[in-house]
C-alpha cells in the first residue's frame, strides 16, 4: 500500500515536471533547429542542431554599429540602476516605516499598498505623458525611474516586514554605545538585513530586466530598446522568425538564471525569515 | 563612578500610567536593585535612566547634572539587556570594542581594555567566536564585557539572568557581585526575583503598579516591611499573612489593638513547639537541611519553617507558637502598624496559649 502511494506520488510529479519543463524544452528545440518556422512536431528534440540562431541574433547590427551589444548594454544599464535606486530608497524608506512613529505612516503605507493594485499599462499613459514633459522620452534614465517607482512599494513592504522582525534591543545597544540612529540603521539593521536585501535586490532586477510594455511604450528607437523590447522584433505582422525568436528569448533568460542560481541560499532564507517573522 | 537622582519621575503611555511619581538617590559605587511583578514599571523607569523612553513628568539627574533630556549616547551610561542584545554579525572581540569605536578611542587602548575585560570575565578564548557560536552563560559574560569596557559612570542591567537556568543564575549571581566589588561601580539592576535582589543589592527599591513601595537595605525590608505588598514579595516562602480576628480567635495572637486589621509571621518565626496552639500538618517540604511545613490552625493555612530533624509527619497534631517580637502588624488599608505601638495598646501579647 505504502509503495504504491509513492508510487503515486512519483508518478504525478514526473508528470508535474513535464508538464513545466516541455515548453521550454520547446522553446530550446525551435532555438537549436535550423528553420523559422513553428515546429509542429511534439517532440521536443530538434531533428538537427544548430547555433546560427544564436550567431544571427548576437551579431545583429544596424547602421551605426552592433545593436545587439547596444541593447544588452541599456538592459544591463537599466536593471543595475533599478537594483540601486530601488534597495536604497526602499530600505530608507521601510527603516523609518517600521521604527519611527509619525503623522502620515499609516497614509504612507495604504498609499504604497493601493499602488499595487493597479496593474502597470493602467499607468503607461500619464507616465508617458510625464516623461514626455520630463523629456525623458526614449532615455534609459526615464525607464529607470519608472521602474524605480513601480519596484519600491513591494520592496519596502518586505524590507519593513523584515526589519520588524529584527530585535529593537539591538538597535538600542548601538544608541548606549555611542552611536546615532543612523549608526544603529547602518551598521546593525542593515547587516543583519542580508538575506532580506538580496531578495529586494533580485525583485528590481527582475522587474527592470524582464520588463515589456512600458519599454515598448516609451523607447522608440530601437537604439534605446531593452532586450525584451528587442525580441519582439521577430514577431512581424506577416511572418514570424520563431528560430531567432527562441533564441533571443534564451539569452535573456541566462542572466536571470545565473542570478537567481548565486543567490539561491539568500532568497530561500530570505523569504522563509520575511514570510515567518513579518 | 557617579550619583543618581530620579526625582519626581512619571511615565504615561497614552492614557495607560506606567510610573507614577518615583523618587530615588543611588549613591556612588552603590547598586541598587529594582525590584516588582512583572508590569510594575520597574524595566520602563530603567529605560528612562537609559534615555530609551522620554519621561512625561520629572527629571533625572547624574553627578548634580540634568540629564532628562540628553540623548542616550550623551549619558555615559551602559546597559545589559535581558535578551544581552549582542550584534550577531559581529565576532564577541567586534562586540567589546563597539562602543569604544563609536567613541572614537584609540585602538591600542581598544585592545588594552579588550584585554582587561576578556581576562575579568573569562573571555579569552572566546573572542574571535560570533554570539551565535556561544552558550547562554557565556553570552551573558559577552553582554557584561561590553558594559565593562566602556567604563561607564552608571551601569543599568534589566533582568540580564532572567533567561539562565537555575545553577548557572547562581553562578552568574556571585560573578555579578565580584563585578561590582572590583568596579566600585554605580549599579542599577531590575528583576522580578527577590532572591536575586535580596542577595545582590546595597538597598532594594519595591515597585508595585507604578509606585515605589519602599526602599532600603534588604535585611531592613525583610524585617520591617512598610506594606503588606512588600511583606509577601519578599520571602520565600510567602510571609503568612492571617486576618486580626481569626488569629486571636484561634489563639495563634492574643489581644490586638483595634488598628491591626491583619497580622503577619514569617515561617521561620512560627515555631514547632509545646504549649502552642493545635495544628494539623497537611504537607511537608523537604529543603534539605530543613523543611516547609504546610500546617492548618483550625480553617487558617500556614507555613513554618523547621529544622530537618524535627520534621512532623502529615496528618500529625503539633502544637505552634508565635515568636511575638517578630510579629508584623498591617492596618485596613495594608501599611505596617509598629510592633511597639502595637503591643503597648495590648500588653498581653505573646506566644498563643490554648
Amino acid at each position: 500500500m505504502k509503495t504504491l502511494r509513492i508510487a503515486a506520488v512519483h508518478a504525478i510529479l514526473v508528470l508535474a515536471s513535464a508538464a513545466t519543463l516541455y515548453p521550454v524544452l520547446w522553446v530550446v528545440k525551435m532555438a537549436l533547429s535550423p528553420s523559422q518556422g513553428f515546429a509542429m512536431s511534439p517532440s521536443p528534440l530538434p531533428t538537427k542542431v544548430t547555433l546560427q540562431n544564436f550567431i544571427d541574433v548576437v551579431s545583429t547590427h544596424d547602421a551605426s554599429g552592433w545593436l545587439f551589444g547596444r541593447q544588452l548594454f541599456n538592459s544591463i544599464v537599466v536593471a543595475a540602476a533599478v537594483t540601486v535606486v530601488g534597495v536604497a530608497l526602499a530600505c530608507s524608506a521601510a527603516y523609518a516605516l517600521s521604527r519611527f512613529r509619525f503623522g502620515g505612516r499609516t497614509l504612507t503605507l495604504r498609499a504604497f499598498f493601493l499602488s499595487q493594485m493597479f496593474p502597470g499599462v493602467v499607468t503607461s499613459i500619464p507616465l508617458y505623458v510625464l516623461l514626455d514633459h520630463l523629456a525623458l522620452l526614449n532615455r534609459l534614465a526615464g525607464l529607470v525611474l519608472v521602474y524605480a517607482t513601480t519596484a519600491i512599494p513591494f520592496c519596502v513592504f518586505m524590507l519593513k516586514g523584515y526589519f520588524d522582525s529584527l530585535p529593537r534591543e539591538l538597535e538600542e545597544a548601538v544608541l548606549l554605545d555611542g552611536g546615532t540612529r543612523f549608526d544603529a540603521f547602518w551598521r546593525v539593521a542593515l547587516p543583519l538585513s542580508r538575506p532580506a536585501l538580496a531578495v529586494t535586490a533580485l525583485f528590481c532586477f527582475l522587474t527592470a530586466w524582464n520588463e515589456f510594455i512600458l519599454a515598448f511604450t516609451f523607447m522608440t528607437d530601437p537604439r534605446s530598446w531593452t532586450l525584451p523590447v528587442a525580441l519582439q522584433r521577430y514577431v512581424g505582422d506577416y511572418s514570424t522568425e520563431w528560430g531567432h525568436f527562441a533564441a533571443g528569448a534564451i539569452l535573456v533568460s541566462l542572466p536571470v538564471m545565473a542570478l537567481f542560481f548565486a543567490l539561491e541560499r539568500h532568497l530561500v532564507g530570505g523569504l522563509t525569515q520575511g514570510g515567518v517573522k513579518g | 563612578m557617579a550619583s543618581l537622582t530620579i526625582d519626581h519621575v512619571g511615565k504615561d503611555h497614552g492614557a495607560t500610567r506606567v510610573l507614577g511619581d518615583v523618587s530615588l538617590t543611588v549613591a556612588d559605587g552603590e547598586l541598587l536593585v529594582l525590584v516588582g511583578p512583572s508590569g510594575c514599571g520597574k524595566s520602563t523607569l530603567l529605560r528612562c535612566i537609559a534615555g530609551l523612553e522620554e519621561l512625561s513628568r520629572g527629571a533625572i539627574v547624574m553627578d548634580g547634572v540634568d540629564i532628562t533630556r540628553a540623548e542616550p549616547r550623551d549619558r555615559d551610561i551602559a546597559m545589559v539587556f535581558q535578551s544581552y542584545a549582542l550584534y550577531p554579525h559581529l565576532s564577541v572581540r567586534d562586540n567589546l570594542a563597539f562602543g569604544l569605536k563609536m567613541r572614537k578611542t584609540a585602538p591600542g587602548e581598544i585592545a588594552r581594555r579588550i584585554g582587561d575585560a576578556a581576562e575579568m570575565l573569562g573571555l579569552d578564548a572566546l573572542l574571535d567566536r560570533r554570539p551565535a557560536q556561544l552558550s547562554g552563560g557565556q553570552r551573558q559574560r559577552v553582554a557584561m564585557g561590553r558594559a565593562v569596557v566602556r567604563r561607564p559612570k552608571v551601569f543599568l542591567f534589566d533582568e540580564p539572568l532572567s533567561n539562565l537556568d537555575a545553577a548557572l543564575r547562581g553562578q552568574m549571581r556571585v560573578e555579578l557581585m565580584r563585578l561590582h566589588q572590583r568596579l566600585g561601580a554605580t549599579m542599577v539592576y531590575v528583576t522580578h526575583d527577590q532572591v536575586e535582589a535580596m542577595t545582590l543589592a546595597d538597598r532594594i527599591a519595591v515597585l508595585s503598579q507604578g509606585a515605589l513601595m519602599q526602599v532600603g537595605p534588604p535585611a531592613e525590608l525583610y524585617a520591617r516591611p512598610t506594606n503588606l505588598f512588600v511583606a509577601r514579595f519578599l520571602g520565600t516562602p510567602e510571609m503568612n499573612i492571617v486576618g486580626a480576628a481569626a488569629a486571636q480567635a484561634s489563639g495563634l495572637v492574643a489581644a490586638l489593638p483595634d488598628t491591626v486589621a491583619s497580622v503577619g509571621v514569617r515561617a521561620e518565626d512560627l515555631h514547632v513547639a509545646p504549649g502552642g496552639v493545635g495544628a494539623q500538618v497537611d504537607v511537608v517540604e523537604h529543603l534539605g537541611p530543613e523543611a516547609l511545613v504546610h500546617l492548618r490552625v483550625e480553617m487558617i493555612e500556614l507555613t513554618a519553617r523547621v529544622d530537618a530533624r524535627q520534621v512532623p509527619r502529615v496528618g500529625e497534631r503539633i502544637t505552634v507558637a508565635v515568636d511575638a517580637a517578630r510579629l508584623h502588624c498591617f492596618d485596613a488599608a495594608g501599611q505596617r502598624v509598629e510592633g511597639r505601638q502595637a503591643t503597648a495598646d495590648s500588653p498581653k501579647l505573646g506566644i498563643g496559649k490554648p
